[in-house]
């Protein structure tokens, strides 16, 4: 029996049917979906989610407190509490709308830009900033900076290095399906993780494997500094997926309820066995790509002015009001709210005590082998000979 | 007890694994069908299916990080790469994510993972079907490093590899696969990691060496007490990292004299860190200077590499140094 697919001889053209199939998921994977325009204005009935409107609010006031945490990181790095921030601004639509059609149970490998998806997740303003500020509370226990998860929440934390969770969630996926389990996994990453090698055998694996597995790209339009279209001679990222014989589309991003719309119908797929989808979600990073960078040194500042008119909130409020769930000043009342509230939680925060001194022995390993115990002891004496040479305990 | 050679042992260690625990799974190129370019998994996917014996596309980066995501929902996977040098593509996710993520994660989750893998030299293999690069992995806080020296210990300490909470680099030394048989028992026995062993008791000069250097270790060692009655005991370290320093310590209380012999490079190989902790913490024990016998820091050559590998003569002349010194 021949494994290669191509029984008789591989020395022929792909038969009619995948031509077919793939003239179908070009247009899709070209395309580009939006259920609802800049103004609010609808423009593809057949694409907004069947949901109710409490729903709306609900995604609404996620990305409402997406935004607001954001803007407190911010300052919070501004006082030198923060070590850094990747800001999320005008990218909340696609973390929420992504992660809202999720169960509890289905598993989420964000990147480092998600806040939004946190928060859906079930994470509060309070974990984030312990997690930001990596104080005694803090989850991941001072590992790193940036990344926010927990197993709590099947919220994968993530590594800083981009794109290295795409086969991570591809094999989860694959755990998930061999264990029996009706569960998806879904991984966010960014325009400029396209061009890892982690994308290229992550896609791979997954069509291979047909994994239960959804890829969110947020494409951002720039990794750092290089634009979009230095990543990749591709027209688009969606037509990547395509080559390995996964449906790649595209869709906008700042339209939490496309993204919300095809990210749901994405899982459903996934969990019926009937494969992996990838998403690229075109956006735009309106702010900084952390507070260590400077973007004036490479982006027009009329580019960010012209796309603040798509950026996601302003529009989804426009829907709302024009639909009559939501006035745009109950909807300011909304942040209004939120950042009273963050204001408390941060004052709450910055006052808890910070984590152990010898925190970073732990976890490395399940047993504490023996050359950690040492240094261990060695700490423990470094810190009484600081203390003897009156160094403080930070020097 | 039946007589088996290592590839045998690991096969069997596998399938009993996979036999009594249904979250492990073997991945790899050529896993499958071909039961691996060695046949150390010979007949797996026969009993146990294609899920279960799972060949993957080539690519090593893709085997480690599919398998790190299997071990963070908790399976428990096997991946094979088919030879030790070809895993430099799969660094990345080995070091930051498999070794790192229960650091990561403040101890959430965890990569219960056994990266396998022929390594070493001695077969004419030339640059990249010979490397020994256990240095690397000893390097990464997270793992712990394996490398048996013969049938009996790769089954046990594959089964505790296999059984560990963390990720374990397990290194199997091609060249003595088929050419040493052993009674392996056929209990479920597991060898414990980070327990080395003594092979030979000796009361002059301690030996340490593990994988295929244990032997010529041992040849060594025999050489030197009939040439000069010199009585040398020989440990086969077999978890290089963490390394069994009590079981060094004990030995060097009785002999006062270190000679560690390895196949990977000197510079910074693991005989460097047992030379430096040894220095550093129990000088008053030794009557002299430590010596490192090991590959040369050049390439892994085709042509020569018995000259280029450590072999009888260096340490036979690493033991007549320190015992004249």
């Amino acid at each position: 029996m021949s494994k290669t697919g191509l029984l008789d001889t591989p020395f022929k053209p792909a038969p009619q049917e995948i031509l077919e199939q793939y003239r179908d998921w070009l247009g899709e994977a070209l395309g580009f979906k939006r259920a609802v325009d800049e103004e609010g204005n609808v423009v593809d009935e057949s694409l907004l989610p069947k949901i109710p409107e409490s729903k709306l609010v609900e995604i609404h006031e996620y990305m409402v407190r997406a935004r607001v945490i954001d803007s407190w990181l911010l300052r919070l790095q501004r006082m030198g509490r923060v070590a850094l921030h990747a800001p999320n601004k005008g990218q909340e639509a696609v973390a929420v709308g992504a992660t809202m059609p999720l169960r509890p149970d289905d598993w989420v490998f964000p990147s480092y830009r998600e806040l939004g998806a946190y928060l859906v997740r079930g994470m509060s303003e309070e974990e984030i900033l312990d997690r930001a500020l990596a104080n005694a509370d803090d989850p991941l226990k001072g590992s790193d900076f940036a990344i926010y998860g927990n197993r709590k929440y099947n919220l994968v934390p993530a590594p800083v290095p981009v794109g290295n969770q795409i086969p991570l969630a591809v094999g989860a996926a694959y755990a998930m399906r061999y264990m029996g389990r009706d569960t998806i996994s879904l991984t966010f990453f960014g325009d400029g993780a396209t061009s890892r090698g982690d994308f290229h055998v992550g896609l791979n694996f997954a069509g291979v494997f047909k994994v239960p597995a959804v890829f969110v790209v947020q494409n951002n339009q720039w990794a750092i500094s290089v634009p979009r279209l230095r990543q990749t001679a591709s027209p688009t990222i969606a037509v990547k997926a395509l080559a390995y014989g996964v449906p790649g589309l595209r869709l906008d991003g700042n339209d939490a309820l496309v993204v919300y719309k095809v990210v749901s119908e994405a899982a459903d797929k996934a969990r019926r066995g009937e494969g992996p989808t990838l998403i690229e979600a075109v956006t735009y990073r309106l702010g900084p790509h952390t507070t260590a960078d400077d973007p004036s040194r490479y982006r027009p500042e009329e580019e960010v002015r012209h796309m603040e008119r798509y950026e996601p909130l302003r529009r989804l409020r426009k829907f709302l009001e024009k639909n009559g769930i939501m006035t745009e000043r109950e909807a300011l009342e909304v942040e209004r709210e939120w950042d009273k509230r963050v204001e408390e939680i941060a004052r709450k925060v910055l006052s808890k005590p910070e984590l152990p001194k010898d925190v970073f022995f732990e976890n490395v390993y399940k047993e504490e082998p023996w050359f950690i115990a040492e240094e261990r002891r060695d700490l423990e004496e470094v810190l009484r000979l600081m203390q003897e040479l009156g160094l403080g305990d930070s020097h | 007890m039946p007589v088996m050679n290592m590839v045998q042992a690991l096969n069997t260690a596998l399938r009993e694994e996979m036999e009594r625990d249904s979250r492990v799974v073997v991945l790899g190129e050529d896993v499958g069908r071909r039961g691996g370019v060695f046949l150390v998994t010979e007949g797996l996917i026969d009993e146990f299916g294609p899920e279960r014996v799972i060949d993957t596309p080539l690519s090593e980066m893709g085997i480690v990080g599919f398998a790190i995501g299997m071990a963070l929902y908790g399976m428990r996977p096997v991946a094979e790469i088919q030879f030790i040098d070809f895993i430099y593509e799969a660094f990345d996710h080995i070091v930051n994510n498999a070794a790192w993520y229960r650091f990561r994660s403040g101890g959430m989750y965890e990569v219960p993972l056994v990266i396998r893998g022929p390594c070493c030299g001695g077969i004419k293999g030339g640059m990249h079907h010979s490397q020994s690069n256990e240095p690397y992995f000893q390097h990464t806080p997270g793992l712990y490093v394996v490398m048996p020296s013969g049938p009996r210990d790769a089954k046990g300490l594959l089964k505790s590899s296999i059984r560990a909470d963390d990720t374990v680099v397990f290194l199997e030394p091609k060249s003595i696969y088929r050419t040493i048989k052993e009674e392996v028992p056929e209990d479920d026995y597991t060898i414990p990691l980070g327990e080395g062993r003594i092979v030979r008791e000796g009361s002059d000069v301690t030996l340490v060496s593990w994988g295929a250097m244990l032997h010529v270790s041992m040849e060594a060692a025999k050489l030197a007490e009939e040439k000069h009655g010199w009585s040398i005991e020989v440990i086969d370290l077999r978890t290089i990292h963490p390394w069994d320093r009590d079981l060094v310590v004990k030995s060097l209380e009785k002999t006062g004299r270190l000679v560690v012999v390895h196949e990977a490079r000197k510079i910074l190989g693991p005989a460097s860190e047992i030379s430096a902790y040894i220095s550093e913490n129990y000088i008053d024990l030794l009557r002299g200077p430590i010596k490192r016998v090991a590959s040369y820091d050049t390439p892994f050559p085709l042509a020569h590499e018995r000259l280029y590998m450590p072999n009888l003569a260096k340490v036979y002349r690493a033991i007549s140094e320190v015992m004249e010194w």
